[in-house]
């Protein structure tokens, strides 16, 4: 079922191009003066010769010398300005684009520029086809004549008046002289085009679906709206902030810890797969690897963060706590997520699970926080929400972060991952292999089995690490007697 | 540490009516107290009270607005292209394009990336939505939805379903299956619900939630599951083009851009509006994170890009050219941070130095306008979308 909702017009198709189109403007303007603008000249077109008339090649060598840009940049503006409307092509009319060539080109006038404010109506575009089909005596193009059948029908109780207006201003048009109705025609065609583009062809004068609040309009803001302002300004003024020079620091220091890491700042090894075809690099950083790369080992050390999301650093890292018997904090942390990202259906018996697992007196994985934490966490677990554990976890977060993960770094765990991990080759092809290459894509595993994979061997773990029942136990050792 | 939220008490007993439920840490006459969102919103509604009326409001909320800028300007130390100057130069990028994707018979409104880094999911204007493997250039799955202009669509972290919504003002979840031959519209799941189209969708850290902004002004938060609301989120006063869910520790918070110029950081635990951003002169169009969650960029349709320190709470760069007069639709920033790729509506993609604020490099090929850039998760390759109904991959 569609919800049809009645979109209102706000000039959607001007809009949010106004600000463009203004610039473009007077760009446009700017080209058409007579001593700093593009030289126009006369040319014959069929038997008529047409005025100020401008050839590609001068269009892109004044945008180059106006913004100094490259001539492919130069190309691109010249192809939004034929795209938009404001000049258009005398040969190969259908084709929205700038050529670098001797192309013959106008400047469209200002009463067709897009961003006149009314709308290319369908009534217009039914009175344009009709004088056509006037004038070429009923031979319109395929797209025109299927157009015109459609207004046709649907515009069926105007059609009088269509026909009558189309036949005014074709007689009104016979008035003048050759030229200049050869021109007025090559616009209006020109317009046309713009907005009611044929078939697979683009027109920029397509946008997307009408906004719902008209921002331009002036806006009444109630006394609840005020209110609400101010409650954010205040609370934003509190907000504690850093100073520039430490935020801005930071993120310098992001990317130059980052930047060997970054394919496009350097390349990966052994080669990125979208340049070889070959997917070496994924399969040797697969979820589940027996020896990690260099690189993945070296990113797990710049932040707990990376390492824990990494899920084969996670499992380096158990390897570490298991060793120091405190995995209880990782387990806690990696439970508390599953409850803030799970089902809302499930989320009391994780809460439950979690809260005898881990928080319990004398819980078997009891995981050490300040009394504040622990007694707000478990007065809220009494009405469990995915966000009861949220303190508990930020602490136990905290706590991994400052102190454990720097263990880590400095563990014959993590040092003996760093020095038995891979270092790849770097591949470097010829131009032949490259083609074979391109010939033998690997598919790789799906995701999806990949998935159940990963599924399978969480259950194991889960299964292997739960805390024995001592009662299942011993009425299985007396099954068994 | 990326967000702020967590060291404020966001669960709890509410101070007004004493409701354990998320809080939403707020300041009445200058002292800090705790209020669940329905509280917040009865204050906020309550009549006129004495000594008060529109005028005074209004006032006060100029005040504030210049006390807060002034609270900005007092640690603006430094800019950012002065702490970029020890910075070297970027070496000339070479980037080609590497794969293009044809199979749309329409104009492609949006794409995303399947965490194994090669798949992707894309969706146009007829209302077709495909998952690609972008590699080989397979075509794995087609759907048809009931709609055009699907404006929304994302990849589950698990790589197992997909999310996309339009003008059907819904999002659905479509569970993906390794039988080519099955019918996956009849598996389609409505989750999200909105009273306008929808323009953006992401999935959280799991398959299970899942955040959509729409044209009706709000952004909300869905349990995927049931198809429960689970938050919703309002402030904006015109339509929500954009959202991007970020990328910390602590995965409380999402920023979200739209027509009113403003981009929004939300507290995804109370629904609290914790930052806002004014200084575009046009429609946000895309906002995204940087790959640390401590800042975000935006594109938009006055031709520029913006980058806001969301640590200072101030915008500290403007990626604009005189040559760039046409709305920048789309950006993505490079695994380090360094790059920031931005497609426009002049059919380009532009590629600008983060730190030092110059253009790196200009990326041709599309023949309409570029409505969606992506790096891919492991930061090989950038997918853009078009209106010219391709996607093309780079590298």
């Amino acid at each position: 079922m569609t919800i049809r909702t009645v979109r209102p017009d706000h000039v959607q198709h001007i809009r949010p191009r106004m600000h463009c189109l203004k610039k473009l403007e007077a760009i446009v303007v700017e080209m058409q003066d007579p001593t700093s603008g593009v030289k126009g000249s006369e040319q014959k077109l069929n038997v008529t010769t047409i005025p100020h008339v401008i050839t590609g090649k001068d269009i892109i060598a004044w945008i180059v010398n106006k913004m100094k840009t490259p001539t492919e940049e130069a190309n691109v503006f010249g192809t939004m300005l034929v795209a938009y409307g404001y000049i258009y092509p005398l040969q190969n009319h259908r084709k929205l684009i700038m050529c670098n060539d001797n192309s013959l080109y106008r400047f469209q006038t200002p009463y067709f520029w897009p961003s006149q404010k009314w709308l290319a109506e369908d009534t217009d575009y039914a009175i344009y086809l009709a004088k056509r089909n006037i004038r070429k005596k009923g031979m319109l193009e395929p797209y025109e004549q299927a157009h015109y059948n459609h207004l046709h029908k649907w515009l069926n109780h105007k059609w009088d008046f269509i026909v009558m207006q189309a036949t005014e201003q074709y007689r009104a048009g016979k008035e003048r002289k050759k030229p200049d109705r050869v021109v007025f025609d090559c616009q209006e065609r020109a317009y046309w085009i713009l907005n009611r583009p044929p078939r697979h062809t683009h027109s920029a004068m397509d946008c997307g679906p009408e906004r719902l609040v008209d921002p331009d309009e002036d806006q009444i803001i109630s006394f609840d709206q005020y209110r609400r302002m101010n409650v954010f300004f205040q609370q934003a003024i509190m907000r504690s902030k850093v100073k520039s020079s430490v935020s801005l620091g930071a993120l310098v220091k992001y990317i130059t810890t980052y930047k060997t890491h970054d394919p496009f700042l350097a390349p990966c090894l052994p080669s990125n797969p979208w340049q070889t075809d070959i997917d070496a690099y994924w399969t040797l950083n697969m979820r589940r690897v027996d020896l990690p790369t260099k690189m993945r080992v070296e990113r797990w050390s710049f932040s707990l963060f990376e390492l824990l999301t990494d899920l084969r650093g996670r499992d380096d890292f158990k390897i570490f706590l298991k060793k120091e018997f405190s995995g209880e904090n990782l387990a806690f942390w990696e439970a508390a997520e599953e409850l803030k990202w799970g089902t809302a259906s499930s989320m009391r018996t994780k809460a439950e699970t979690i809260f005898k697992t881990f928080l319990a007196p004398g819980a078997p994985r009891w995981i050490n926080i300040d009394g504040r934490t622990m007694g707000l966490t478990v007065k809220g677990l009494e009405h469990p929400h995915r966000y009861v554990l949220d303190a508990a976890q930020t602490h136990v977060f905290l706590l991994m972060k400052k102190d454990t993960f720097f263990r880590y770094l400095k563990s014959p765990v993590y040092k003996d991952i760093q020095k038995k991990a891979l270092n790849p080759e770097p591949q470097n092809f010829s131009p032949a292999q490259l083609e074979q290459n391109a010939q033998n894509r690997s598919v790789g595993i799906h995701p999806i089995i990949l998935w159940k994979q990963e599924e399978e061997e969480k259950a194991k773990a889960a299964a292997a690490s739960a805390p024995v029942d001592v009662k299942a136990m011993m009425s299985k050792i007396d099954r068994k007697k | 540490m990326c967000d702020q939220t967590f060291v404020a008490i966001t669960f709890g007993p509410c101070d007004s009516c004493g409701n354990p439920s998320p809080l939403m840490n707020i300041y009445i006459k200058s002292e800090a107290i705790n209020y669940c969102s329905f509280c917040v919103e009865m204050m906020a509604c309550r009549g006129l009270q004495k000594g008060e009326s529109l005028a005074t409001l209004k006032t006060e909320s100029d005040t504030l607005k210049k006390k807060l800028e002034e609270e900005r300007g007092k640690l603006n130390d430094v800019e950012l292209h002065q702490v970029a100057e020890k910075i070297e130069v970027l070496n000339p990028l070479s980037v080609k394009t590497r794969r293009v994707m044809k199979g749309h018979t329409n104009k492609v409104l949006c794409m995303d990336w399947c965490s194994d880094k090669r798949r992707l999911v894309s969706s146009s204007q007829d209302g077709k939505v495909i998952v690609w493997d972008a590699f080989t250039l397979n075509k794995e799955h087609g759907l048809a939805l009931p709609c055009t202009w699907v404006m929304a669509c994302a990849y589950a972290p698990s790589g197992c379903a997909v999310a996309c919504g339009g003008l059907d003002n819904k999002c659905s979840v479509i569970p993906l299956s390794l039988d080519k031959n099955e019918n996956l519209a009849a598996k389609k799941k409505s989750v999200a619900m909105h009273t306008n189209y929808v323009s953006g969708c992401t999935f959280t850290n799991s398959d299970m939630q899942m955040l959509t902004s729409s044209g009706d002004g709000t952004c909300a938060l869905w349990d995927v599951e049931s198809g429960q609301l689970l938050q919703s989120f309002h402030g904006h006063t015109a339509d929500v083009l954009s959202l991007d869910f970020a990328p910390s520790e602590t995965g409380n918070t999402f920023v979200s851009g739209g027509c009113d110029k403003k981009a929004n950081v939300w507290d995804m635990r109370s629904g609290q509006n914790i930052q806002s951003f004014e200084s575009h002169e046009s429609d946000i169009n895309c906002v995204k994170y940087y790959p640390s969650g401590d800042a975000f960029a935006s594109a938009s349709d006055d031709a520029t890009c913006r980058f806001y320190d969301l640590r200072a709470d101030r915008e500290v760069s403007v990626y604009k050219k005189d040559s760039l007069i046409f709305g920048a639709s789309s950006v993505d920033f490079s695994m380090s941070g360094r790059l920031l790729f931005a497609g426009y509506n002049d059919y380009t993609i532009n590629v600008w130095d983060v730190l030092k604020g110059t253009r790196a490099s200009i990326l041709f090929g599309h023949e309409n306008r570029v409505s969606k850039v992506r790096v891919s998760p492991d930061g090989t390759a950038l997918c853009s979308a078009s209106w010219d109904n391709t996607l093309r991959i780079w590298a």
